[in-house]
């Protein structure tokens, strides 16, 4: 990044009360408030938003899909977690 | 891994039709012509604002005058998402944005027509957004996930800009004989540039072959095309307005319209920098970012002078 | 006409929000970034907004088949009603910003006011550009502060715009009788209070600036009863442009 150039935001909307924030994509801004005001005209121009949150996407840590199997492989084979998993008669209901 | 069975993974993972996401590992071809692509057609919106924006102050009614701005202004932010695509490839925006206005970069040819008369914004949203539409539903599905998902958003807000251009194009059509006259002329001036918008030929496009194999495109130039046609010929027929080409005609047998010759010479002319406005355009936006340098410094500048006062009072 | 005053008074509104939101979509496409292009435009096209509002209701007040574009287009640039400040050129985006601050910083206490109006419809127009413009002043005073207290070369262009546009910044507090006569009635708003909120807002945002207010004098100028400055003929030509060039049609 050359020294001017204003630092990448990653930008999440609520779309209305009840919703989590999303994440939307993402944006250029000298400082949080600009990012902010940058997030609001971009991408709640329909009214999609009514919360806004941005984090700086230095700041993000993502994992690394290289491991992806020894992250997520493990929990695949865990089908007890599941309520299917459980065999019930039909009869009962509700459960 | 070594670097065959990586290329096989990605290949098998292509072919199953899953996406690839930005910090997968991916063939360095794979990521080249993604920046090259994304930002290509980044800068296409981009620079397509400029014919556009020429009629914002002279749009003949205020209905016009803010469907227009707001038109305009999405394709800034379209032009934003795809930046933001391209990004998450290890390209800055900064960086595209040389390459823009040193010219190694290019954008779509069609925006290096001059728009003349109102008739032209009519005409832009309805053959140049329509065209680009059939292009951008095709892209929803392209193989890289941020370029997919950029696409998405855009198709969504783009369904308004092609209706506001038929309807101006409608409006005109029905109005006086010089109205009528008016759209005609644009039609006429923009009906083959717009076919020229998908590109050579199948036979002389030198990036199909990879590009369907890594399904960015998912169809030929020349099938786009003549979707195209298809669909356009009957919306010219409502505006009862003639398209220019005497060799367009229905063939039952093909269940396509037949059509006259495209002036290829013309196309390579003018994405080789010789059309009316290629020097305009990139004067126009050079000139933005020179004079937008100091700006950019100094809302860096005062950023900066935030932190330092914010970390003076919390030491 | 039965409400003349109340026309005039419209147009002086609407033609503030008119003049102002076309010199913003000059820029469009234009821009010091993609993001600030945006922003500007999201304010102009606001600006617009209030000035179909404004104009849909003096139309209706005109009668004679007037539209909101009568008004807007084919007026002679005598009867356009707007102050000077609006009509000052986008010479750099220092003047940008502080045109807009400026016109911001009286336009939430205007508004504020108008809310309260007699007539329902100003106070209904008035009541949702309120949030609009609360925004626009929060937009243009964050970047009156970047400007100001940015590079020393920002510092210097916005000091050079402040003390080119302040001088124009007087007229809008000035009362015309059009405006005494709708604020006795309880229509319109009162310019002093406006005044005041207006300097209050303007001293705290150029302080934190790091910028100095101009000693100038107020230029006299009278966009109010319709002497205009000499860009009007220009941004008229534009705006007029297809209505005069094509008179008589849809479009």
């Amino acid at each position: 990044m050359k020294k001017n150039e204003w630092p990448l935001w990653e930008v999440f909307v609520r779309s209305k009360n009840g919703l989590e924030h999303r994440h939307f994509g993402s944006l250029h801004a000298a400082d949080a408030e600009m990012a902010i005001e940058n997030a609001r005209d971009v991408y709640t121009r329909r009214s999609e938003g009514v919360s806004i949150w941005v984090v700086k996407s230095s700041d993000i840590t993502a994992s690394n899909p290289e491991e992806s199997g020894e992250l997520f492989e493990p929990a695949k084979d865990k089908v007890y977690r599941h309520p299917t998993f459980y065999n019930l008669p039909e009869e009962l209901k509700h459960m | 891994m070594d670097i065959k069975s990586l290329e096989d993974r990605f290949e098998a993972k292509i072919a199953a039709g899953e996406s690839i996401e930005p910090k997968d590992w991916m063939p360095e071809k794979y990521r080249k012509t993604h920046i090259r692509q994304i930002s290509q057609h980044a800068h296409s919106e981009i620079v397509g604002m400029l014919p556009e924006g020429n009629w914002i102050t002279r749009a003949p009614s205020l209905r016009r005058k803010v469907a227009l701005l707001a038109k305009v202004q999405d394709e800034a932010g379209h032009g934003l998402y795809l930046y933001s695509a391209a990004e998450t490839l290890g390209i800055s925006r900064d960086e595209m944005t040389e390459q823009l206005l040193s010219g190694k970069a290019k954008y779509s040819s069609i925006f290096n027509y001059p728009t003349l008369t109102w008739a032209d914004i009519g005409a832009i949203g309805w053959l140049v957004d329509g065209a680009a539409i059939i292009n951008q539903v095709m892209l929803t599905r392209t193989s890289y996930g941020p370029y997919a998902r950029a696409m998405v958003r855009i198709c969504k807000e783009e369904s308004f800009h092609q209706r506001q251009g038929y309807e101006i194009m409608l409006t005109l059509c029905n109005g006086t004989p010089e109205q009528k006259a008016l759209a005609q002329d644009a039609l006429n001036r923009w009906w083959w540039p717009s076919l020229m918008m998908f590109g050579p030929r199948d036979a002389e496009s030198p990036h199909t072959e990879q590009s369907m194999k890594w399904k960015i495109k998912r169809k030929t130039n020349d099938e786009l095309r003549q979707q195209f046609i298809d669909i356009t010929k009957p919306q010219a027929d409502i505006l009862g307005i003639t398209i220019p080409d005497p060799d367009l005609k229905w063939n039952e047998e093909r269940g396509h319209y037949d059509f006259g010759d495209i002036d290829w010479d013309e196309f390579w002319q003018v994405v080789n920098g010789n059309g009316q406005c290629n020097k305009d355009r990139i004067a126009a936006k050079q000139k933005a970012w020179d004079e937008g340098a100091w700006v950019r410094d100094a809302a860096v500048a005062h950023a900066e002078k935030k932190e330092q006062k914010k970390q003076k009072l919390s030491a | 006409m039965k409400d003349q005053s109340l026309y005039e008074y419209l147009l002086m509104l609407g033609d503030n929000s008119m003049i102002l939101g076309h010199r913003l979509s000059e820029l469009c496409g234009h821009g010091p970034s993609l993001e600030t292009d945006i922003a500007l435009t999201n304010i102009s096209l606001d600006l617009f907004g209030q000035v179909r509002s404004y104009f849909q209701y003096a139309a209706e007040l005109k009668g004679d088949e007037a539209t909101e574009d009568s008004i807007a287009f084919l007026r002679f640039d005598r009867d356009y009603r707007n102050s000077i400040i609006v009509e000052q050129p986008n010479t750099d985006f220092a003047h940008v910003i502080v045109r807009q601050f400026l016109f911001d910083s009286y336009h939430v206490p205007l508004l504020e006011q108008l809310m309260h109006s007699e007539d329902e419809t100003i106070a209904a127009i008035a009541a949702k550009s309120i949030k609009e413009a609360k925004y626009h002043l929060r937009f243009s005073s964050e970047w009156m502060k970047r400007l100001g207290d940015g590079t020393e070369e920002s510092h210097q262009r916005t000091q050079a715009a402040l003390n080119h546009l302040y001088p124009y910044l007087h007229e809008l507090y000035h009362e015309s009788p059009i405006e005494k006569e709708m604020k006795e009635q309880g229509i319109g708003a009162d310019l002093s209070v406006v005044k005041d909120h207006s300097l209050a807002t303007i001293n705290e945002v150029i302080a934190e600036a790091t910028l100095s207010i101009p000693e100038s004098e107020p230029r006299m100028v009278r966009g109010k009863q319709g002497i205009h400055s000499e860009h009007m003929g220009f941004i008229l030509s534009d705006l007029q442009f297809m209505q005069r060039a094509y008179p008589n049609m849809q479009w």
